[in-house]
């Protein structure tokens, strides 16, 4: 039997690789069942079912693309196994961008290519959920974690700040 | 100041803060990134990447990876139908290497299996057999006798010598230095991903993520020996480019498996591969020798330009001429002198990145001009105003005459007029101890002792569009219906905002219609790269001529069909007839009306082969940067706390978009300032991944102030220039500036690295490096 190595450890192929496992969880409040590998991520599992709404930059955890709540927590996709998250709540993009927090960032120029969009999106509301109005350097520290290549951030953090503003009357 | 004349038109006209048409996808996830498509039963591949740096490749052993379960397919250079090299302008690249691996990562064959995992684990299983060669890696020994010769012509992909004026010797002061910038990865958020289907005609279609659809389907259809048009190329969304997305990675390889399997083929890079795959900035040496009078008056710029182009050709030689057509920067220099080199080495390949040569010689220029203030005891804004370009002066290299407008002084003074960041000093004491305005950020390990804040200035200048003779042209077609306005473009969107700005361009020349921008496909007509900042001029400029025609079209069809002289009909939003507004679905009657235009921008020439003279350039950008930066002289770390610019952009077509493009720009400045360097020895890359890879982040970059100068271009759409690249150029020498200002160090290398400000080889104690 052929055997591939590397970092990714040692696999008898055709063996390991083809036993698919079942997670169910919450993805944007719809049950879902995915199907994925037992060393999948919870980004791979959710791409591989279609749900492609997030994206992956660099499944490393180091580019923020994939940032996803998980049960309220913001982490990145590419980093959790998918099995482990069996039974929570995922909330992504596609179910979490509100209209202001949209707005602000149409309105600040923050979206160009927009594979960080989602990422940014995510760390925003999960900083914006805690209340009050962060300082500016607060906004940077939490979008620390989400790599943006076109924008320069300025507009990022704007937008965050009108938002925060804005709901705190 | 000139001031442009408002651009009469509807709601989203040019001038407007446009929204973009893609937005609303961005937003809700459901834009369709090119990695993103899914297709049933569609196969995936993963690239053999060989070890390199320089080995004769004696043998690819596919069976162990054949005999697994799920692989479909494993294919070679022998698997080439056609063409075996690939190149943006010279093909010398192989699609699959075939006896020599020149670099690190080439590809060596392709895997095509039922998972995208299993693809990769099976990657693994082709054994890979190469017999080392001594490596190349030394840019300045690579056109010495006794080197390896990487390719048949040589290890020079070109040299360019300018010589215009007199003596470049003995002016009263002068002064001389080397500087070196690092190899910059454009790093754009999305890898590198296709999906290829096979069409039943025998030919293919691929979604792909590129800046030039049809440079890329001339390659394939080469590589595949099929005719071009049944190669069928389809924009997906593009995450990002900045020049990486110009060269051929994976398109020949998914193809060529879609074509043997029958099936649809995807593949998508891991980050590790992306850095490997794609061609990156030219690492630079930049020898300075400049003179000039007691008062500033330059008198001469003497540079040797080293470019070290990597395994491969690809946009090496267009590169070596920007170059060496900026390295006088926006200057009066009386005599010039350059000579630049592209070499061949074993390193990553390199190539397009935002500022195309320009930014290296803009780091050079503008590093030994402060040298030269330093040394006449000039300010540094003062001597570059001295030294400014003015409209009806020569370009300082090519020898060009310098039409109006051209606003090097305006840039440079309304940079140096924006508002400085409050001094520390009067702040209170304690804001400094933030951890997000304390150089080194949250790692901090001292309480700010030796935070020292410095300014610094630059100023930088490109062209825009191709130039040195490169023949261009543009094609775009309008259609005309009852629901609106339908814009056909192969003009590809990166992110940068060409879809808004053409919207803006028909709702300008049509009024306020509702429009809509078709897929960029190979069937639109050929529109050319998104890159040298000329897609907005170029596409804009042939949306805006499509658009003329399609009027006169449509006033002839309503004026037969209603009885009226065509004069009496009037498009402008809704159609009017004798001056009463009539719906377009009425007006129109059901019918269709198209118009394709063709723009030729004003042609160029190429230089003179011995001096370098002539109309290489259709025009300028001009712009100017000023930094301040918070550094701790005893760590070696360093906050930028605000970057300043004035940029000359002729007009904004969307002010928003333009400003996005000039922070975003900026970022990544500072990052080739700063952080940005893969690193390589021996050929080998050493961190090929975002984790020692530093890309800014949201606390790495300080507050962005932007000024933009709208003069108006001759010949530009409605008076634009180009956006993108200016904003690359000086943003970095001006962060060293400061860095060089807060320090008292010479700093003569991008990215300035901690011990280059912290004189460790002063320290009998330290670490020798």
């Amino acid at each position: 039997m052929p055997v591939a190595g590397g970092a990714r450890g040692w696999l008898i192929l055709g063996a390991v690789v083809e036993e698919e496992v079942e997670v169910v969880l919450g993805v944007d409040g719809v049950e879902v069942v995915l199907r994925c590998l037992p060393a999948s991520s919870l980004l791979r599992a959710l791409r591989d079912a279609g749900l492609t709404a997030t994206p992956g930059g660099c499944e490393q955890g180091e580019c923020g693309s994939c940032t996803v709540l998980v049960d309220g927590v913001s982490v990145c996709a590419c980093l959790v196994n998918a099995g482990t998250v069996a039974g929570c709540e995922v909330r992504t993009v596609a179910g979490l961008a509100s209209p202001d927090l949209e707005a602000a960032m149409a309105r600040n120029g923050t979206v160009q290519c927009g594979f960080c969009t989602p990422g940014f999106v995510v760390s925003s509301e999960a900083l914006l959920a805690g209340g009050g109005v962060p300082s500016r350097d607060e906004v940077r520290e939490a979008l620390a974690g989400n790599l943006c290549r076109c924008t320069g951030y300025a507009g990022l953090v704007e937008a965050v700040m009108e938002v925060a503003r804005e709901r705190a009357g | 100041m000139t001031t442009l004349a408002p651009v009469a038109g509807a709601v989203g006209a040019i001038g407007a803060a446009a929204e973009r048409p893609d937005v609303a996808a961005k937003f809700d996830g459901s834009f369709e990134f090119a990695n993103d498509r899914w297709v049933p039963g569609m196969l995936f591949g993963a690239t053999v990447r060989g070890r390199g740096p320089h080995s004769r490749l004696v043998a690819v052993r596919t069976a162990a990876a054949l005999a697994v379960p799920g692989v479909v397919a494993v294919l070679t250079a022998d698997d080439v139908p056609g063409a075996e090299q690939i190149g943006h302008i010279t093909r010398d690249q192989p699609v699959f290497a075939g006896e020599v691996v020149r670099y690190e990562g080439e590809p060596v064959a392709f895997v095509v299996a039922r998972s995208q995992e299993l693809a990769r684990l099976a990657a693994g299983l082709v054994e890979v057999v190469e017999e080392p060669l001594v490596v190349l890696d030394d840019p300045e020994r690579a056109l010495d006798d006794d080197v390896p010769q990487l390719h048949p012509e040589g290890n020079l992909y070109r040299h360019l010598v300018i010589r215009r004026g007199g003596s470049t010797e003995g002016a009263p002061v002068e002064v001389e230095a080397t500087f070196t910038t690092g190899r910059q990865d454009q790093a754009f958020l999305g890898p590198e991903s296709a999906l290829a289907m096979p069409d039943p005609d025998g030919g293919v279609t691929l979604h792909l993520a590129t800046q030039d659809l049809h440079l890329d389907q001339a390659q394939i259809a080469a590589a595949l020996d099929l005719p071009p048009e049944l190669v069928r190329l389809v924009l997906g969304g593009v995450g990002g480019a900045f020049g990486g997305r110009e060269d051929i990675t994976c398109q020949v390889h998914l193809c060529l498996a879609a074509l043997r399997t029958g099936r649809p083929v995807k593949t998508t890079y891991l980050r590790s591969e992306s850095f490997l795959a794609h061609p990156k900035r030219h690492p630079a040496r930049l020898h300075y020798r400049v003179g000039a009078e007691p008062d500033g008056r330059l008198r001469y710029v003497v540079a040797r330009i080293r470019l070290d182009g990597g395994a491969y050709t690809s946009t090496s030689g267009p590169i070596c001429g920007v170059a060496s057509y900026f390295a006088a920067g926006p200057y009066r220099v009386p005599a010039v002198d350059v000579l630049c080199e592209a070499v061949a080495t074993n390193n990553p390949v390199s190539g397009a990145m935002r500022g195309f040569g320009a930014v290296q010689a803009c780091f050079g220029i503008e590093s030994a001009m402060d040298l030269l203030a330093a040394k006449l005891g000039m300010d540094p804004v003062a001597l570059r105003r001295t030294n400014a370009l003015r409209p009806g002066d020569c370009f300082p290299t090519s020898g060009q005459a310098v039409h109006a407008p051209a606003p090097v002084l305006e840039v440079i003074d309304r940079c140096a007029a924006l508002p400085l960041p409050p001094d520390p000093r009067l702040v209170s004491p304690s804001r400094l101890y933030h951890p997000y305005s304390h150089p080194g950020g949250t790692g901090r390990t001292s309480l700010g002792e030796g935070v020292r804040r410095g300014v610094g200035f630059a100023v930088g200048v490109k062209h825009m569009l191709y130039g040195e003779g490169t023949p261009e042209r543009c094609t775009a077609t309008v259609r005309m219906s009852g629901a609106g306005v339908e814009v056909v473009s192969a003009a590809a969107e990166c992110g940068q905002g060409i879809g808004s700005a053409l919207v803006q361009v028909v709702r300008t020349e049509l009024g306020d219609v509702p429009v809509w921008l078709a897929p960029a496909s190979t069937e639109a007509g050929y529109a050319g790269s998104s890159s040298a900042s000329r897609q907005t001029w170029m596409s804009g400029s042939a949306v805006r001529d499509a658009c003329r025609e399609l009027r006169e079209r449509v006033a002839a069809l309503v004026a037969g069909r209603w009885g009226v002289a065509p004069g009496d009909v009037t498009v402008d939003g809704t159609i009017l007839v004798g001056g009463a507004a009539v719906p377009l679905v009425e007006a129109l009657g059901g019918e269709v009306v198209e118009a394709t235009a063709v723009y030729r921008p004003p042609i160029t020439s190429a230089g003179d082969p011995t001096s370098g003279q002539g109309d290489v350039h259709v025009g300028w950008m001009f712009v100017a940067h000023r930094a301040v930066v918070d550094v701790d002289v005893e760590l070696g770390t360093v906050r930028v706390v605000q970057v300043a610019t004035a940029q000359d952009v002729g007009r904004a077509i969307n002010p928003r978009e333009v400003r996005g493009q000039i922070i975003g720009g900026i970022s990544q400045g500072v990052g080739l300032a700063l952080t940005e360097e893969l690193l390589s020895s021996g050929g080998r890359v050493l961190n090929a991944g975002f984790t020692d890879y530093l890309v800014p982040t949201a606390a790495d970059m300080g507050e962005v102030l932007v000024d933009l100068v709208e003069v108006g271009d001759r010949h530009g759409p409605y008076g634009a220039k180009g956006v993108g690249e200016p904003p690359s150029l000086s943003s970095t020498p001006a962060v060293v500036a400061a860095i060089r200002a807060a320090t008292g160090r010479p700093c003569s290398r991008v990215p300035v690295r901690p011990w280059d400000i912290v004189d460790v080889d002063a320290d009998p104690g330290a670490v020798t490096r």
